[in-house]
Formats: structure tokens, C-alpha cells, sequence
């Protein structure tokens, strides 16, 4: 099989290919090739993660063909599959099909069924393309391609304003970020000549800590926009708009983690700076606490999951840009993450398709009655979202607090540990606040609601995830981390003491967030307003989405669009107007040119002599010159 | 007595059969019934070309600096000569595939009797019944078996009649035309006049040339130029004379007055023949001329050739943007592309020749491709080739649209197109060999090109289907292959055109 990568992808790109091109004729049966498309890269998959293992260095590296080639810059079509991939493959087409799954069962009543499965399998094609490429230019590939099936799928009901106006709002802040990304890889081009992971990294020390802070600034930028982090994050909430099971895989469990997924893998550049890596713990700080308070203000059960999947990739943030041993820290929370935030938007899926397509949480309440496994498995996924011990986010989050207290200065470890802790009291809140007022308390139903369980082929990935949920995060905690090394650095030998010890650490977030969620049971047992009540100043800051949006549309939307006047105008009077020019004179002399064409045989004979006479002259002018 | 030279029978047999089978071609013109006619003639032909392809391809495997030049120092055959041989005997044979085709109308593109008077009771009679003529199959090998021979011609003399004998069937095939009949004759008889106007001039440089080198072999005008005693000016007068004699026949302006006029009047099968066969054949010879037996005079001719490449490429341009008719648009752009190869052709080296090659081929089969889909949009009257008749043809058949706009994006040079790499290997080998304001005149010149070929494309696909936009004919099995090979061949060499370039490549090198 690692001989053979290039299936993986190649799978579901067919099965894409076969889904949007078939036509009608591919209604009946075209959603379970999508299902089946996935499930066979899995297995595929797990065929090479076990091959892995007997393999000198850990690493299967292939070229499939020269990509292009120019001067002395050449770039492959080239492919690698090491411990880090493994797990994102595993994770990517494990939890895909296990969504694509559920989806047959959620979009059964959508007339646009086979399309949606024909752009999932895009999705699952490209970001395999992604984490399998072995160079930049092919991460690249994948992430543009993954950009796109986000932007299909989000805008899927083309026909809701909303709908396309989300996917265009993702698809332009993710430019920013793209752009940004585009840029890092010029300046590697430029600056070392290659694009392959393996010679970039063996050169970094030869780069100036200017150029090595500038590449990882511009990296950074690119994985902020595609990971919703600080500050692009704006485009994540809405595109829940898209349908929930495009929310559960994209937007929770892999390509929104494909931001971590860049910064882990270019370790040796982020490890190589200092500064980088205090701007990367800021973003992941910042953010993580931004998610938490906006998301404890949403009354829109997949936004408030939206910002809690914002918050806890701050979480992964803070955890690669710590650096050491915390690389492998935040690939492990996003694979436990995959786990739980998957089976919770999926568990949103099943309450709307129960609600008739209800997202408000301040209309449902006592549904733990009519929906027992939906309620069962959310409450894996809420256990493990906030850490209670066994679950899996206690296994994987409380590294990551603690690694954040473990730093060389106190105000770093004051400022990152506080702020990861506080995070998770936060987190325990809002989690909270979305359970009991979904499932517990009295029924604030609209009209006409009959509640009731999914058909089976929605429950039943929702019971594999949940257990994924709860047993995940012990099981990898350990082994996989080291297992991950290399490619990603293993933890220094000495320990750094922080201000706190371990044991202080655990207690302090455990108390915490029982604190935050006995807090949220006691506001929220007996329900809640129907209506948005007036509030304080945090609150009404929180719902306005920390005014981000108000930030975003004063300082680059409204000088764009003036920027954008004045440049059509620039546009229509000179450019055009040159262009205009120039096409009238090409036309012009056209037009005077045909007259010469008489149709006389007698003008053409004519103008042949003359052309002779010209040509001889010419030719001895040339001679005698 | 006169003692016949030695002659290696190998590396003629292409020639030979290709003359034979056209001889024979008459002969079946007498002997087999008429209703058998066409088809017997047709697939003669057919198995003649490809006969004729076989020890062409058999001889490219063992031809040597040593057996090149054969028939008493006449005919060289050499690799270069056997690729161009092999590119004609292709692109006429998809050729004549569109020269057979009978379902698109009773009796073919062609009428039996051109000499009748046009609109006469007998003429109408012709064109609406008659079985067509089937001469235009030896006609047609006769005309083939002269560019093998013009592209192999090792001396002036010998060049000088196979031109003559590619050219002669040509004028007549010109005639035959089923419909629009004056058109046809008109055309015909300005292409004979302006052809013998042009063969004089070659002729006269001919004898110039002789008059200097006392020679008329490329071996011994290179020798003569090389040591350059005497007066050169005879040598430089005999030269330009040649070069308007082949200039004509590749319609590079000034000298390209009769392509538009030719290239509508004539049947379209003979256009598509004639598009891609003549051209290659002409600069075969041209490359032939200036490689072979002149090249020590490059610094000479090349500002005067460059001037009229620049000149060929705006002209072709320029004047294609106010075209209305189908058929003159592409020979425009015919002219145009003249102007590119001359590009490539001044380019000179190894890697000019090899870019020559590569777009003879492709530019030859796409073209094949467009003038066998123009066969295809018809109405009472026959073609319909005026560009408002194609308006909205998108929405009547987005078949045939897509393909004609496929083949007019392969004229632009989009990528992904062999237009595209013939057109990138020319200017690429231009800039290489020093010839950077060449390229600069190509670029621009593409620019302007590209206007008139995106106007139809969006007439076809833009426009609403108005009360006079034609059907389009569904095809025959000969042109559907015609118009099948001519596109799948644009897209392959578009996508890999490394198998032809290596080839081209292998094949670059004259032998003197």
C-alpha cells in the first residue's frame, strides 16, 4: 500500500468525479459510492498505517511525475505518509465516512443528495491531497481544494441568501489567509529554492531570523484564516449555514484543524524563532478565550458548537506554537476533538431533524425523553468537551494547560496557563448552558413539534463517536505521542517547573469546571427567556460577537469598497478606454487594409511585383549595407 | 543512350507508389461502373497513402548521412525529409477521409463536369443529380506524390517540377466545387494565374542561382556561397527570387493576396487539403532552401525575411478581425500562422527546425478539423459560412460547438491545446536563436487573432439561434473520423506533446 498513496486520493476524486458528471441516472445508488468512496481510503489507509511501522525512519515517500519545472526550480507531484499524516488520514477517512454515513440518512429528503455526496468526496479528496503531499506547493493543492468544497458545501442551499452569502464570506477571508500562505511559499522559492519539506527544514538555519520570523508570520496568517483563529475568524460561525453533516466534518473535525495541521508540520520553522512562537501561543490564547465567551452568549445550538470549535482550536494553537513536546500535545486534542466536536454537531443534526429544522436552544428543552441516544452520545461528547475524567478531553486538554503553565518566565506562565485555565472553566459553562437547555428543562417548544429519534443510519455513527468520545483520548494520550516523533520534536529530557505544579494544575481546572458547569446547571435548570434579555456590558459585547464583525467592516470592508469604486473608475476611463482605442484602431486599420483586396487578379499580380521589387531591394540593400 | 543513375529503390518507394497509384487511379476512372466509383477510388487512395506510410516509416529506421541522397544527387532523403514526408501522408489521409464524405449531400462536395457553363440547364441539373466527380482521388495523390517529392528535392530543378506537379492538380481541384460554381472557378483560375506569376519568379531565381554556382544541387550553391568568388549580387538576386516563388505558396504577405479568395472559392475538403498539406509541403521546401543550400548566407536574408514574417503575422491578423465569412477568416489565420512559422523558421538551429516540425503537424491537423466542421453547418444552398449564420449554434448543437470552439481556443494558443505548445515552441526557439522582436510582433499578433476567433465563439454560444441559423448535419462516418482525429490529435499534443517534439526533434537535421 505505501507504495500505492496515490489510491487514497485517488478513490474518492473518482468517486467525485463519477457523483457530479453521472447526471440523474446516478440518483439511487449515487449516495452510497460516497459512502462507500471514504470507507475504502480508511481501510486503504490503515492497511498503510500498519505498514508503516516495519519501515526504516518511520517515512514512504514517493514522487508520481515532475509537477513543473522551470530553470533550476523544480516541484513534484509528490507524496509522503509518515506517523503525522497516518494519523490525520486515519482521522480524516475514519470520521468521514462515518459523517457520510449519517448524511444519507440526513439529506435523504434533499433533492441535491448526489451533488452533496459528489462535493463531500471532493472535500475528502483534497484534504488527503493535503496532509499526504510532500511539499508545500502539494499542501497548497490541497488547501485550495479544500477551500472550495467548503465554499460549495457552506452555499449548498444556493437558493437562501444567507446560505450564499456565508459561503462567500468564507471564501473571501479565507483569501487573506491563502494569500498570506501563497506568499510563505514564494519566499521559500526565493530563498532556498525548494518547496520539499524535507531540503526547507534542513535549511531553516541557514535563513536570518528576519526571513525565518517573516515565513512563519506568513504561515501563520494562512492558518489563521483556514483555522478560524484570531483574526479571521469571523467566517466559521456562519458557515453553518452549510448543511450540519458539512459542519460536523469540515467545519469541526478536519479542514478547520488544517491550520494545526500546517504549523505542526513545519515544526522546524516555528521552532526556530522565539518571537514566532510567542505570536502563535498569543493567537491560540486569545482565541481560545474569544470562543468561549462569545460562544456562552449564542442561542443558535450549531454556533454556539461553531465558537467552541474556534475556542478549542486556540486550544491547539497554544499547543504548537509552545513548541517541544506540545506539538504532539495539540494533534492528539484535535484528533480527541475530532471525535467529540464531530458527534455533537451531529447530535445538533439529529435535534433539527427531530425539530423540524429548529436551531434556536431557547425553543427546545426535555428532550433527553423523546430522543434517548441522541441524548446519550451528546452527553459523551459534553463530558468530553469539558474533561471530566475518564473522558477523552481530560486526557488531552490538561497536557496542554499544564504545558502552558510550564514556561521559563512566570508572566508567560501566569498569562498562558491562566489563560488556558480559565478557558476551561468557561468551556465547562457555555457546554453546559447548551446541554440542559437542549435536553433537560421544561419544553419551550414552538407549535406543532413532534419530537423523535433518528432513523438508525444516523444513530449509529452518532454511538461509534461517542464511544470514540469517551475512550479516545486515553488510549492515544501516550503511545501516540510517541509515536509522532519524529516528525514532530519529542519533549526536552529536564522539565520546566512552572509557577504551578502538575497536581495543583489538575485540581485548579477540575474545580473550575465543575464550578462553570454547576454554575450553568443552576441558571439553566428551569430554562430560560424566550427573548434576548437586556444585559451588561460583556454580554451584549459577546452576542455582538466582541463587535469583530463591526471591527472587520469599518477598517477593511468599507475602505475596500471605496478602493474597489475608484479602481473601476481608474478602470473604465483609462484603461478602457486605451484598450477601446487600441481595438478601434486594430478595426480601423482593418477596414482599410480589405479595401486592398479588390478581388482583381490584375491588383493582386500588383502587389506581388511590388513585394518582389521590395524584397530584392531589401535584400541588396542589405548586401551593399 | 542515356545511362540511368542509380537508384535507391527503398527510399523512393513512397514516390513511387503514390505516382503509380494515381496513374492507376485514371485507369479506374475508365474501367470500374460508375455507382462503384467513389468508393473503390477512395479506398485505393486510402490504402496507397498508407502504403506509402509504411516504407516511409521503414526507411526512418535505417537512414543513414551515407544513403541519403539518391536518383543521381535529385532526391535526398533524409530524416528530416522522411518526417515531413510521413506529417503530409497523415494529414491526407484524414484529408481525403472529408473528400469522400456522400451523406452530407448526393454525390459529394464535387461535381462530375466542371466545365459547364454555370447556371445553365445542364449545370443545375449537375448539381442537384449528378454522382460527383471521382477524379479527385488520383487528382489528389498526384498533387501528394509532388510534395513528397518537393520536400525531398536535392536540387533547384527537381524542386522546381515537383512544385509545378503539386501545384497543377491543386488549381483543378480548386474548380470542382458542387456549389457556388463561379465562386469555385474564379478562385481556381486566380490561383493558376498568380501561381504561374509566382513559379516564374522561381524560375528566374533558378537560373540566377546557375548563373552564379554553375550548379543547381543545395551541396554545390553551399560550396559556391562559401567561397564566394565572383559577384554575389547574382547569387543574392537568385536567392530572393526563390524565396518570392515559395513565399507564394506558403501566403506570406505580400505575397498571400490569393489565400482568401482561394481558400473560400475552393471545395472545403480541397481548403482542408490544401491548408494543412500545402503548407507543410511549401515550408519543407523553404526550410530545405535556406538550411540546405544557403545557410551561409543568413546575416543576409534574415532582416529581410524577419521584416516580411512581422509584416505576415500583423497582415494575417489585422485582417481576419473584419471577416465575416468563415472560410476567409481561417485563411487569414492561415496567413497568419505562415507568419509564425517563418518566426520558427528564422529561428534557425536545432531547436527552430524541431519547432517548425512539431506546429507543421499540429496546426495542419486542426485545421483539417475546422474546415471539416465547417462541411457540417448547412442549409438548402450547401455551406453556410457566413459568420451570422452561426450565430447561436451553441444551443442547436452544443455538440459540434464545443468542438469548433475548441479547435478556434487550439488557433488562439490556450493552453492545454497543441496550438498552444506549437505556438510556445516557436517563439520559445525565436528568443533562443536571437530573434526576440520577432516573437514581440507573434505575441501581438496572437493578441489581435485572438479577438476574431473568441467573436465566433461567442456568436455560437452567446447569440439566440435566430429563423436562419442552419442545422447541423449529423456526419458521415469518414468525417465524423476526419473531425475526431483532428480534435483528439489537438488535445494529446495540447496535453503531451512530447511524443511529436521528440520525433521532431530526431528529425531535425538535413543532410547536404
Amino acid at each position: 500500500m505505501l507504495s500505492n498513496l496515490w489510491l487514497l486520493i485517488a478513490i474518492p476524486a473518482a468517486s467525485a468525479a463519477v457523483l457530479l458528471l453521472a447526471g440523474r441516472k446516478a440518483d439511487r445508488w449515487g449516495h452510497w459510492l460516497g459512502v462507500l468512496a471514504p470507507a475504502a481510503s480508511f481501510v486503504l489507509g490503515l492497511i498503510a498505517f500498519f505498514g508503516l511501522r516495519d519501515l526504516p525512519g518511520r517515512a514512504a515517500e514517493q514522487t508520481l511525475w515532475t509537477f513543473f519545472k522551470s530553470g533550476d526550480m523544480t516541484i513534484d507531484f509528490g507524496l509522503l505518509f509518515d506517523p503525522l499524516t497516518a494519523v490525520f488520514v486515519l482521522l480524516i477517512t475514519g470520521v468521514g465516512s462515518l459523517i457520510h454515513l449519517y448524511a444519507v440518512g440526513y439529506m435523504a429528503h434533499d433533492e441535491g443528495r448526489r451533488r452533496f455526496f459528489g462535493y463531500f468526496n471532493l472535500f475528502v479528496a483534497a484534504m488527503l491531497l493535503l496532509v499526504l503531499g510532500n511539499n508545500y506547493v502539494m499542501l497548497y493543492l490541497g488547501w485550495e481544494g479544500v477551500g472550495l468544497a467548503s465554499y460549495l458545501l457552506i452555499s449548498f442551499w444556493y437558493n437562501r441568501p444567507s446560505a450564499a452569502t456565508a459561503g462567500k464570506k468564507a471564501f473571501l477571508m479565507n483569501r487573506v489567509g491563502d494569500a498570506g500562505f501563497a506568499i510563505a511559499i514564494f519566499l521559500m522559492l526565493a530563498q532556498l529554492g525548494t518547496v520539499n519539506y524535507n531540503q526547507v527544514f534542513s535549511q531553516v538555519g541557514a535563513l536570518t531570523t528576519g526571513t525565518v520570523l517573516v515565513l512563519g508570520l506568513l504561515l501563520l496568517l494562512g492558518a489563521c484564516g483556514k483555522s478560524g483563529q484570531f483574526p479571521l475568524q469571523a467566517w466559521l460561525p456562519d458557515a453553518m449555514e452549510g448543511p450540519t453533516p458539512v459542519s460536523a466534518l469540515i467545519h469541526a473535525a478536519t479542514m478547520v484543524t488544517a491550520g494545526v495541521y500546517l504549523i505542526a508540520r513545519s515544526n522546524p520553522i516555528f521552532s526556530a524563532n522565539s518571537t514566532l512562537q510567542l505570536i502563535v501561543v498569543s493567537v491560540g490564547a486569545l482565541t481560545l478565550l474569544m470562543g468561549c465567551i462569545i460562544g456562552a452568549a449564542k442561542d443558535d445550538i450549531k454556533r454556539v458548537l461553531a465558537w467552541s470549535t474556534v475556542s478549542q482550536i486556540g486550544y491547539m494553537f497554544l499547543g504548537v506554537g509552545l513548541g517541544g513536546g506540545a506539538y504532539a500535545l495539540a494533534i492528539i486534542h484535535l484528533l480527541a476533538h475530532g471525535f467529540f466536536k464531530a458527534n455533537m454537531f451531529l447530535g445538533a443534526g439529529s435535534v433539527m431533524h427531530g425539530m423540524q429544522d429548529q436551531v434556536d436552544i431557547r425553543r427546545f428543552g426535555g428532550l433527553a425523553k423523546y430522543m434517548k441516544i441522541t441524548w446519550l452520545t451528546f452527553m459523551m461528547g459534553w463530558l468530553a468537551i469539558i474533561g471530566l475524567p475518564p473522558l477523552s478531553g481530560f486526557f488531552t486538554k490538561e497536557p496542554i494547560i499544564a504545558a502552558a503553565f510550564e514556561q521559563h518566565d512566570a508572566w508567560k506562565s501566569w498569562v498562558f496557563g491562566g489563560a488556558a485555565l480559565l478557558g476551561a472553566g468557561l468551556t465547562a459553562f457555555y457546554m453546559t448552558r447548551l446541554f440542559v437547555l437542549t435536553f433537560h428543562g421544561p419544553k419551550r417548544w414552538t407549535d406543532g413539534q413532534h419530537p423523535h429519534e433518528s432513523p438508525a443510519v444516523m444513530w449509529i455513527p452518532l454511538v461509534l463517536l461517542a464511544i470514540g468520545s469517551v475512550v479516545a483520548g486515553g488510549l492515544m494520550a501516550s503511545p501516540v505521542a510517541k509515536w509522532l516523533e519524529p516528525p514532530l520534536p519529542a519533549a526536552p529530557a529536564e522539565e520546566v517547573h512552572g509557577v504551578l505544579g502538575h497536581t495543583a494544575i489538575t485540581v485548579l481546572s477540575l474545580v473550575l469546571t465543575v464550578l462553570g458547569a454547576g454554575l450553568a446547571w443552576a441558571l439553566f435548570r428551569r430554562g430560560t427567556a424566550l427573548e434576548p434579555q437586556p444585559a451588561g456590558p460583556v454580554v451584549r459585547a459577546a452576542r455582538a460577537n466582541l463587535y469583530t464583525d463591526a471591527f472587520n467592516e469599518a477598517v477593511f470592508e468599507k475602505p475596500g469598497s471605496w478602493l474597489t469604486r475608484a479602481l473601476v473608475y481608474v478602470d473604465n476611463k483609462g484603461i478602457d478606454g486605451v484598450v477601446n482605442g487600441l481595438a478601434a484602431l486594430v478595426g480601423g486599420g482593418s477596414g482599410r487594409l480589405r479595401r486592398l483586396q479588390t478581388g482583381f487578379v490584375r491588383s493582386y499580380a500588383l502587389s506581388m511585383l511590388a513585394g518582389g521589387v521590395l524584397v530584392l531591394g531589401a535584400l541588396l540593400a542589405v548586401r551593399l549595407g | 543512350m542515356v545511362k540511368l543513375p542509380p537508384m535507391d529503390y527503398a527510399a523512393i518507394m513512397p514516390l513511387l507508389i503514390l505516382f503509380g497509384a494515381a496513374c492507376l487511379g485514371v485507369l479506374i476512372e475508365a474501367f470500374v461502373p460508375r455507382r462503384a466509383r467513389n468508393i473503390t477510388q477512395l479506398l485505393f487512395s486510402l490504402a496507397a497513402v498508407i502504403a506509402a506510410m509504411v516504407f516511409v516509416v521503414k526507411r526512418a529506421g535505417n537512414v543513414t548521412a551515407a544513403n541519403a541522397i539518391t536518383a543521381g544527387g535529385a532526391i535526398t532523403i533524409d530524416k528530416a525529409a522522411l518526417f515531413l514526408q510521413g506529417s503530409l501522408l497523415v494529414l491526407a489521409f484524414v484529408s481525403l477521409l472529408i473528400f469522400g464524405e456522400r451523406t452530407l449531400e448526393q454525390g459529394g462536395a464535387f461535381v462530375a463536369q466542371a466545365a459547364v457553363t454555370v447556371g445553365s440547364e445542364k449545370d443545375k441539373e449537375q448539381a442537384a443529380k449528378s454522382l460527383g466527380s471521382t477524379e479527385v482521388y488520383p487528382l489528389a495523390l498526384f498533387s501528394l506524390a509532388g510534395m513528397l517529392l518537393f520536400v525531398a528535392a536535392n536540387d533547384l530543378l527537381t524542386m522546381f517540377v515537383a512544385l509545378e506537379v503539386f501545384s497543377l492538380p491543386l488549381y483543378l481541384l480548386c474548380a470542382l466545387a458542387r456549389r457556388k460554381r463561379l465562386l469555385s472557378q474564379e478562385a481556381a483560375l486566380k490561383y493558376f494565374l498568380l501561381g504561374a506569376y509566382a513559379s516564374a519568379f522561381f524560375l528566374f531565381g533558378v537560373a540566377l542561382v546557375y548563373g552564379y554556382a554553375k550548379a543547381v544541387d543545395f551541396a554545390s550553391i553551399h560550396t559556391a556561397a562559401a567561397v564566394g568568388a565572383g559577384n554575389i549580387t547574382l547569387l543574392i538576386t537568385g536567392l530572393g527570387l526563390l524565396a518570392i516563388g515559395l513565399l507564394f505558396k506558403v501566403a506570406a504577405a505580400p505575397f498571400h493576396v490569393w489565400t482568401p479568395d482561394v481558400y473560400q472559392g475552393a471545395p472545403t475538403p480541397v481548403t482542408a487539403f490544401m491548408a494543412a498539406c500545402t503548407k507543410a509541403a511549401a515550408f519543407g521546401g523553404l526550410i530545405r532552401v535556406l538550411y540546405v543550400g544557403f545557410d551561409g548566407l543568413g546575416w543576409q536574408f534574415t532582416p529581410v525575411l524577419g521584416a516580411i514574417a512581422a509584416l505576415t503575422v500583423m497582415v494575417g491578423a489585422v485582417l481576419a478581425v473584419t471577416q465575416t465569412d468563415l472560410k476567409r477568416l481561417l485563411a487569414y489565420s492561415s496567413v497568419a500562422n505562415a507568419g509564425y512559422l517563418l518566426i520558427g523558421v528564422l529561428a534557425g538551429g536545432q531547436l527552430g527546425l524541431q519547432s517548425v516540425l512539431f506546429y507543421l503537424v499540429a496546426y495542419g491537423l486542426t485545421v483539417i478539423a475546422a474546415f471539416a466542421l465547417i462541411t457540417l453547418v448547412r442549409d438548402a444552398d450547401g455551406e453556410a459560412t457566413h459568420l451570422s449564420r452561426w450565430a447561436g449554434l451553441g444551443a442547436r448543437s452544443p455538440l459540434f460547438a464545443g468542438i469548433f470552439t475548441f479547435l478556434l481556443l487550439a488557433f488562439a494558443g490556450i493552453p492545454l491545446t497543441s496550438g498552444f505548445m506549437a505556438k510556445l515552441s516557436v517563439f520559445g526557439a525565436a528568443v533562443d536563436g536571437g530573434q526576440t522582436w520577432l516573437v514581440i510582433f507573434g505575441v501581438i499578433s496572437s493578441i489581435i487573432l485572438a479577438f476574431p476567433y473568441l467573436r465566433v465563439v461567442v456568436m455560437m454560444w452567446l447569440s439566440e439561434p435566430g429563423e436562419s441559423t442552419p442545422s447541423v448535419s449529423l456526419p458521415g462516418v469518414l468525417t465524423s473520423t476526419a473531425l475526431g482525429v483532428g480534435t483528439i490529435a489537438t488535445l494529446v499534443l495540447g496535453v503531451a506533446p512530447g511524443l511529436l517534439l521528440d520525433l521532431a526533434d530526431k528529425a531535425a537535421a538535413f543532410i547536404r
